[in-house]
């Protein structure tokens, strides 16, 4: 019986953890490894860490925070969870309370929910043309509203160029937060509602004593999965920017990708990986934790 | 009275934000059925408007980037890419499920931590190992990547899904005589099938929209998906937004397909795979 038992266990199982473990987890352990090593196969400790991570291209401490971009990949990753994470959550949780009970929200959710499903590879290309200083409807506004001196080509310019793609990103992952807080509204009972309108709490007080904690959970998914997303960020920068102009919208994934594949500096890339998947199992295991708490 | 008035309130602010969301993408839909000289000052003036599909046979006939060659190679790549690991996955989150054995919490946890790697993180040794075994730059190279990368989620969605069945039904039908594959394939398999449907709309549409790994496993101008003929097709100094916006509207067109016809499953799976 106990045989039979592995046996069957193997079957189900072995074909997904062979293809996991040969094409994820041990690709992912030799990357760790080549981190500590140099050219020559020599471990070399710390050091390649240290000279990747204080190079002008990942931390640029000269510049950081007294000038304009280019700051370097963590900076700009740092600034694009500050603005992006809070814009996120608020738009999100405020949308999908105003559209729940809004005639022809399903048109509006849906348009909304359009930048989930976009290629983030378009988002780029969007975002580019919106900031386009002729053909880029943005710049067409500001000079409606008097902003003259705005206008010009976002991406083209390293002033403005992380703003332009941190703002396009909400645009494109809105969505996201907002479809988990419509279904989490959903499980709140209407009664709680009811009670405490018959108690005299006006919309804005049972927005901040119902809907804010009833929400909890939800918001914990939001934020944890928006990290995540905010960390991985590559797609939308490789096509509007390629991280320029002079590196001063190039991210952390973006930086791997050209050490590896361009500079053909594995051991240096292997770096960045390293650092950036600290990063995200953190928050993985934040995120896990305190959802089992949670239930 | 008051109470209109905010309602009112509500209602344009709603309407208002969709619209600002819709902008971009109408930005895209009507420069690609425009020719260039009357979007070069703005897609919106329409004192002239001509009507017309040279954008979208440009963009599929492309000299360096042909849409038309990438789109049947993102095809090529995401259906074997949904269908193998929606199969395995099936089995492993059975397996994970109903089957005790020591260390199976431990495998369970490492598989969801295995979800916030980053992709960069297997790129290199990845790349090695294709190469040594002959399938870089190969269409089943891509298509076990994108299966292996999907494999963990999708075991841990069915995992969750099949925890909500009845284990009642497949110990009558074991008590039958069934063994495990066969209550597997004739019972759970028909129970999930709502799963099946957010699965392969999620995986699929995943494996569609991605850039990095088709970026560092295909190389052969020919194997090229779609993905990777956008930025192919945008010039460094002179865009052409029309061309450019045919080319998004052709690869956003399938995507969006998958949501419109499995919307219900699309946002059950989304929510219900980040929020277990």
């Amino acid at each position: 019986m106990r045989t039979r038992q592995w046996l069957e266990a193997i079957a189900f199982i072995s074909p997904a953890l062979i293809l996991i473990g040969s094409l994820v987890v041990f690709p992912a352990i030799q990357t760790l490894m080549l981190s500590f090593f140099n050219e020559e196969g020599q471990f070399v400790g710390l050091r390649n860490f240290a000279q990747v991570l204080l190079s002008r291209d990942i931390l640029d401490l000269n510049r950081f925070p007294r000038h304009i971009p280019p700051w370097g990949a963590i900076p700009h990753n740092a600034v694009w969870i500050l603005l992006h994470l809070p814009l996120v959550v608020m738009l999100g949780m405020i949308l999908a309370v105003l559209l729940r009970d809004v005639k022809g929200a399903s048109f509006i959710k849906s348009a909304i929910f359009l930048g989930m499903v976009t290629p983030m590879i378009v988002g780029g290309v969007v975002v580019r043309y919106l900031f386009d200083e002729n053909a880029g409807v943005v710049n067409a506004f500001l000079r409606l509203v008097g902003l003259e001196q705005l206008a010009k080509s976002w991406t083209a310019y390293p002033d403005t160029a992380l703003l332009a793609l941190i703002l396009g990103s909400v645009w494109l992952w809105t969505g996201f937060s907002m479809t988990l807080y419509s279904a989490g509204l959903a499980t709140i009972p209407k009664e709680l509602y009811e009670a405490a309108e018959v108690d005299g709490a006006n919309a804005l007080q049972r927005f901040l004593y119902i809907t804010i904690p009833s929400l909890r959970p939800v918001t914990l998914t939001v934020v944890a999965m928006t990290i995540l997303w905010e960390l991985k960020i590559f797609d939308i920068v490789y096509t509007a920017t390629l991280g320029g102009p002079g590196g001063s919208s190039t991210v952390l994934a973006l930086q791997m990708y050209f050490l590896a594949f361009r500079a053909l500096k594995p051991h240096l890339a292997a770096v960045i990986a390293t650092f950036l998947t600290a990063l995200t199992l953190i928050i993985g295991v934040w995120f896990v934790r305190s959802a089992r708490r949670g239930e | 009275m008051r109470l209109r008035w905010t309602r009112l309130l509500v209602y344009l602010i709603a309407w208002i934000v969709g619209l600002i969301w819709i902008i971009p993408f109408m930005g895209i839909l009507v420069s690609s059925i425009r020719p260039h000289s009357e979007i070069v000052h703005g897609w919106w003036q329409l004192s002239k408007v001509h009507l017309s599909f040279d954008n979208f046979l440009k963009a599929w006939n492309h000299p360096t980037a042909p849409m038309g060659e990438g789109l049947k190679n993102s095809l090529i790549v995401a259906i074997p890419a949904t269908l193998l690991p929606l199969l395995l996955g099936a089995l492993a989150g059975y397996g994970l499920l109903r089957i005790r054995f020591p260390g199976r919490d431990m495998l369970f946890f490492l598989i969801v931590l295995l979800l916030s790697i980053p992709q960069q993180m297997v790129a290199v040794p990845l790349f090695r190992i294709l190469l040594k075994v002959g399938l870089l730059d190969t269409f089943p190279g891509l298509i076990l990547t994108h299966t292996a990368w999907g494999l963990p989620w999708i075991t841990m969605f069915m995992r969750n899904y099949m925890s909500t069945l009845p284990v009642e039904v497949e110990e009558a039908a074991s008590l039958d005589g069934a063994n495990r594959f066969q209550v597997f394939y004739k019972i759970v398999l028909p129970l999930t099938l709502p799963a099946l449907a957010s699965v392969s709309a999620l995986q699929f549409t995943w494996v569609w929209n991605d850039f990095f790994m088709a970026l560092i496993l295909l190389y052969n101008p020919h194997m090229l998906v779609a993905t990777q003929r956008i930025p192919l097709l945008r010039g460094q100094y002179h865009i052409d937004w029309g061309i450019l916006s045919a080319a998004s509207m052709l690869i956003t067109a399938v995507p969006v397909l998958v949501f419109v016809i499995l919307q219900k499953y699309y946002i059950k799976g989304l929510v219900g795979w980040t929020m277990k």
